[in-house]
């Protein structure tokens, strides 16, 4: 890759040479507070009171606002997609979702979110990343696996 | 059971034209985090290989689960959506959604199913494009909680 002066190089998808089963993707913390579920419903068009409204979600038997499920699935594949250097390559995403993501009006909550490579194939330059995402220490994705498409 | 057995196997007619947009990309990535700027910089998308900006992994939902809502509002099949819960989802990305997209989706009901108490449907949505191009196929299964 070249090296111009003062310009930054343009972010390289990553060579499927360079990956090694087993490797530890760089982790990430993702913050999400209301005010993040509300730009969320607004983007994806779940407008699910249970969301963002806290006596609606009480209500109907919720501890307090959850977070969207989508959310968090979306949330955490971004480490995936920083890692590979295109959120283009990834081809395959799914999860289960094993328990919502509580968030309180005062603090927000932390979702942890890390990664490994389970699978890659030479032929294809497929990887599989296999995501653990937590949130007070508990797991909320269950089976969260990603295939991106390497060079 | 709280949902219509019946329904498994059922395909619903094709849903009218999405037409993804650059503006709800860029709002989408935001609202994830996602700092790729092929959401946001068409001459970075190009640079890459692609057509114009392209979504992020999960953004089909959006699209997906407007099909969904024709089974969920259907009253035939006896779905009571306060009782709803997202339990998996799937995407397979035969190419990324791309802004420009005029995209059609068709929704399957591939199975319903009853386990300890809940209801268990699993629906699929194949989104294509106008001209017939297969872009990306979203699964999901919801649980319909039974009564407490």
């Amino acid at each position: 890759m070249g090296t111009q002066a003062n310009t930054p190089a343009p972010a390289a998808v990553r060579s499927f040479s360079d990956v090694t089963l087993g490797e530890a993707l760089p982790p990430l913390t993702v913050h999400v507070d209301r005010a993040r579920l509300v730009q969320y419903a607004g983007a994806s068009l779940d407008r699910n009171r249970i969301h963002w409204d806290e006596p609606f979600a009480k209500q109907v038997g919720l501890p307090d606002v959850i977070a969207h499920g989508m959310f968090t699935m979306g949330a955490a594949v971004t480490l995936v997609t920083d890692w590979v250097g295109d959120a283009g390559r990834v081809v395959e995403y799914g999860v289960r979702f094993t328990r919502p993501v509580v968030v309180p009006y005062d603090t927000g909550a932390d979702i942890e979110v890390s990664a490994i490579v389970k699978s890659a194939d030479p032929e294809t330059k497929r990887v599989t990343v296999e995501l653990t995402a937590t949130t007070a220490g508990e797991k909320v994705l269950g089976r969260a696996l990603a295939v991106a498409v390497l060079d | 059971m709280p949902v219509n057995a019946d329904f498994q196997g059922r395909a619903y007619p094709p849903t009218e034209t999405y037409r993804v947009s650059a503006a709800k990309i860029r709002e989408f990535a935001e609202a994830v985090g996602s700092a790729d700027p092929v959401h946001v910089d068409a001459d970075a998308a190009r640079a890459r290989g692609y057509a114009d900006v392209i979504a992020p992994p999960t953004f089909a939902v959006l699209i997906a689960q407007q099909c969904d809502a024709q089974l969920i509002r259907d009253p035939e099949a006896g779905i009571d959506f306060s009782r709803v819960v997202h339990g998996e989802q799937r995407f397979t990305h035969h190419r990324p959604l791309t802004a420009g997209d005029a995209v059609i989706g068709t929704l399957h009901v591939d199975t319903v199913r009853e386990a300890g108490g809940h209801a268990m449907v699993t629906t699929r949505t194949e989104l294509a494009t106008e001209a017939g191009e297969a872009v990306c196929t979203a699964t999901s299964t919801i649980v319909i909680r039974g009564g407490e």
